[in-house]
């Protein structure tokens, strides 16, 4: 009887240590695109590997064969050195396998607890009060804050992350993958996550946490394994190596990683926002006394956890939503006249003479038609030139012409429906048209979410230039980094309401992180 | 080392999404579809009534293009297109329209009441006329009212245009028992005895296949080209970015429904004044959901929809013909088309779809 051999590792002292989990050569397509290609990755028991890649480089398609949600074309899993088959999420739970998606998947009326013990299908009687008990210790033991009857709907986001990572440790996992799980997190929030990721690796658990935000590798990771197109490009030990390097490895060239920052010239007043209230059709008060100016010329950042109101305050002034209460005004940088923007609808805005562009947050969902190609999305904001009956398509298919070629958008053709383009180049179609028509005013949200670096920097410098134009940008974003390092004056927002602008130059991100979470506080007090 | 043999069951195929189809490569499908359903149909057939296959298919085939049937059933296939064509805009803006049915009818009867009423009094010409204007005002009440309530109250269209189905059914049955006292459930030739519509070359039903063929051209172009159609198409695809560049959604769905309804006012004008010159509450016979099928088959581009009306006809009135000729139960007839437009809409998903069968072998040895 020859135990099987395949996951034994000889490390360089020549003892044996057994490998928690193990792929080799790993291939997964879709289609014609290779998603993952010949991947051979380690992940020892008791440590915390980070996986690192752009967006769309495969890091999550990888995890979700781990897990069960995708299958292997070629290559094969080992877990404890067993190789083993996992063509669903049971087997994956059988294998002691867990994770923790990006988007959460919990029912939102029942209790932490319920959801925790949702679909398990043991042959003990079931005793909710019992199941309760366990979660507590759980919390307990790894010192996760949780109430086990808080219903979900009354959760923030990182409560319902706590949930998930919960519901993985109740049902036993030793290996825990994590998908982005910084995202939505505040620094302070991320430190808290980081400090129990830390503990669950001392108690003998393996984690994997998929990540491309650079300092959180560095922080919490033991090894880093880094992903590049698809393609596997080696695993490091943290310690031994810095930023830089990580980042070259990821991008596969050297690239500077600063963001340029002039400083604003001639800034005038151009856009006021006073007192602008909303109230959403729940009646939650999801804009709360909104005032500020955005200047020419200018970067003014806005920043908050996600769902803060951010993107309601930009409909509120593109004219898609109503505001209950409150001012916007414009100021015509022609003739310095005054134009109320309130309770006009974007049309109408636009034959007022405003130049307001906006690049919103939901890209294929509401800038763009995913299903038209790109003349007839350059056309969406021109169509109703002239007074023909008819449409008139040579502007936009000059314009997209221009588009394709002055921002390198990578299409077969003008034609090619724009849902078949990769994020950066949907977005650059996006900002491309939005900034085509000479706007004063643009705002933008999120608009490198999902893009890779490259495409990153691309959009960074489209928008400075168009600060140097004398443009007043709006700028919602969820990288403090980046808002530090790009905007000019940086508006917090928590739950709602302003609480704070502070100066891009100066400000700190802790300072930054408090304000994220500042009028929070102050409401739960209310209840 | 426990002796249990590792699971290696593996899945043996998946299904992947195509990126692209070549045209000829989604052409072969469809022929292969429809070949395949011809086997089944003719499987079907002789397990269940052993007449030979190739005489049916024949029958069918004589059914629809035997002599002096093909002009009938050219018309058949405009009345059916021009009820496609009044559904298109709408399923196209994603409303999803179940009244064309209902539409119709209540353009038939405001088609008829003109005749009965109006017949003799005026002279034919003017009679023409006013039934037109009021087949097209009828359609176009009939299909704005759901378009009215689903605009500015969210109501689902698909309840609200199906029930108005009913009404107009039930209006057409009041109407039959104060037209016709004898109780008749039709009222027939004999007492619609003006304003039917001029022979085109000495021909009947020339002048409604022109005007179908008129309005497909028109409509081609409405969609494709104008201002209007590009709207429809944003609001289709998606409600978000029609408001984010401010098309007001309202009005557009509104006109669009207004639009599908006056279309559906002309097939109905067409089927009283052109055709029947006759009404009951059964002289839609359907057309108004069978149109719905027409109208996806064809992906919503009117060029198509005349072949994938053809179809359709094609098939409905062969099979009967089968039906009447074998003496078999009418329901045989329905059960072919069945098969048929199964495997005629079931080919999409091998056109959207591949299957990947995997051909490796397992390479993880098994523990004993």
């Amino acid at each position: 009887m020859s135990p099987c051999v395949f996951s034994v590792n000889f490390n360089t002292g020549g003892t044996l240590i057994l490998n928690a989990l193990e792929l080799k050569n790993v291939t997964k397509r879709f289609g014609d695109v290779v998603a993952n290609n010949n991947i051979n990755l380690t992940v020892k028991s008791g440590e915390i590997l980070a996986i690192l890649g752009e967006n769309g480089s495969g890091k999550t398609t990888l995890m979700n064969m781990i897990a069960g949600i995708y299958f292997p074309d070629e290559g094969s899993i080992y877990v404890n050195g067993k190789p083993v088959t996992i063509s669903s999420p049971k087997d994956a739970f059988n294998l002691k396998i867990g994770m923790i998606h990006q988007h959460f998947k919990l029912v939102d009326l029942f209790t932490a607890t319920e959801n925790i013990v949702l679909g398990i299908n043991d042959k003990h009687k079931f005793n909710i009060k019992d199941a309760e008990k366990r979660v507590a210790e759980i919390s307990a033991k790894y010192g996760f804050d949780i109430d086990p009857k808080k219903k979900i709907y009354d959760m923030s986001v990182s409560e319902k992350q706590t949930v998930e990572i919960v519901k993985v440790l109740y049902r036993g996992a030793d290996i825990l993958i994590l998908d982005e799980p910084t995202a939505v997190l505040t620094p302070q929030e991320t430190e808290k996550l980081f400090t129990v990721i830390k503990k669950m690796k001392e108690d003998g658990k393996s984690i994997i946490i998929i990540t491309h935000k650079m300092h959180e590798v560095l922080s919490v990771s033991d090894r880093v394994a880094i992903l590049r197109r698809g393609e596997y490009i080696d695993t490091v030990v943290t310690a031994e190596t810095n930023e830089a390097q990580l980042t070259e490895m990821m991008v596969g060239k050297k690239i500077s990683l600063n963001i340029s920052r002039s400083e604003p010239k001639n800034s005038v007043d151009r856009l006021i926002v006073k007192n602008l209230n909303l109230t959403n059709a729940d009646g939650v008060k999801v804009l709360d006394n909104i005032s500020f100016t955005a200047k020419s010329g200018e970067i003014l950042g806005v920043a908050g956890i996600a769902g803060s109101g951010q993107k309601e305050l930009l409909e509120s002034i593109a004219g898609l939503i109503n505001s209950s209460k409150g001012e916007v005004t414009y100021i015509d940088p022609s003739n310095n006249s005054k134009i109320d923007l309130r309770k006009k609808t974007p049309m109408q805005i636009r034959e007022l003479g405003v130049r307001l562009s906006f690049v919103p947050e939901d890209r294929l969902g509401m800038g763009l038609v995913g299903n038209m190609d790109i003349i007839d999305n350059m056309m969406l904001r021109s169509y109703k030139n002239g007074h023909s009956l008819f449409l008139d398509k040579k502007p936009p298919k000059k314009l997209a012409d221009k588009i394709i070629k002055e921002l390198e958008v990578v299409t077969p053709s003008a034609t090619t429906p724009v849902r078949r383009l990769s994020g950066g180049n949907v977005q650059k179609v996006l900002v491309g048209r939005e900034i085509s028509s000479a706007p004063t005013v643009l705002m933008a949200a999120y608009p490198v979410r999902g893009l890779d670096i490259n495409s990153s920097y691309t959009i960074y410098n489209l928008l400075n230039k168009q600060k140097e134009n004398g443009v007043a940008i709006i700028f919602v974003g969820e990288d403090l980094d980046v808002l530090l390092e790009l905007c000019d004056r940086i508006l917090v927002i928590s739950s709602g309401a302003v609480s704070g602008i502070v100066d891009g130059r100066t400000a700190k991100k802790e300072e930054i992180g408090l304000l994220m979470t500042k009028a929070k506080g102050a409401k739960e007090n209310e209840e | 080392m426990k002796n249990k043999k590792i699971k290696t069951h593996e899945p043996l195929f998946h299904i992947s999404k195509r990126t692209d189809i070549s045209r000829s490569k989604a052409i072969i499908i469809r022929v292969i579809s429809l070949l395949a359903a011809l086997v089944v149909c003719g499987i079907v057939t002789k397990i269940f009534t052993g007449d030979d296959p190739i005489s049916i298919f024949k029958t069918i085939y004589l059914g629809a293009f035997g002599t002096g049937r093909t002009l009938v059933t050219i018309h058949e296939i405009a009345i059916l297109l021009c009820v496609s064509l009044a559904v298109t805009p709408a399923f196209k803006m994603r409303f999803w329209n179940t009244g064309a049915e209902g539409q119709v009818l209540i353009s038939c009867l405001s088609t008829a009441m003109c005749m009965f009423y109006l017949g003799g009094k005026v002279s034919d010409g003017v009679l023409i006329l006013l039934m037109a204007v009021f087949a097209i005002a009828a359609g176009i009440i009939w299909a704005v009212i759901p378009a009215f309530f689903k605009a500015h109250w969210g109501t689902n269209e698909t309840l609200f245009t199906l029930m108005m189905n009913y009404v107009a059914i039930q209006l057409i049955e009041f109407f039959l028992k104060i037209a016709d006292k004898s109780g008749s459930n039709v009222v027939g030739p004999d007492l619609l005895t003006h304003g039917w519509f001029p022979k085109l070359f000495g021909t009947n039903y020339l002048l409604n296949i022109f005007i179908v063929a008129v309005i497909t051209v028109l409509l081609y172009i409405y969609l494709n080209y104008s201002k209007h159609g590009y709207e429809i198409s944003v609001v289709g695809e998606s409600e978000n970015t029609a408001k984010y560049i401010g098309i007001n959604v309202k009005k557009v769905i509104i006109r669009t429904m207004a639009l599908s309804g006056a279309i559906c006012g002309v097939a109905g004008l067409l089927l009283v004044g052109g055709a029947s010159h006759s009404i009951d509450s059964n002289l839609a016979d359907g057309r108004g959901f069978t149109a719905i099928m027409v109208s996806w088959l064809a992906k919503f581009n009117p060029s198509t929809m005349i072949l994938t009306s053809l179809l359709i006809v094609f098939l409905e009135r062969g099979a009967d013909e089968v039906s009447s000729k074998f003496g078999l139960n009418a329901d045989f007839a329905d059960i072919l088309t069945g098969i048929i437009l199964f495997f005629i809409i079931g080919c999409e998903f091998f056109i959207n779809y591949k299957i990947n069968i995997n051909h490796r072998k397992t390479n993880i040895k098994e523990e004993k």
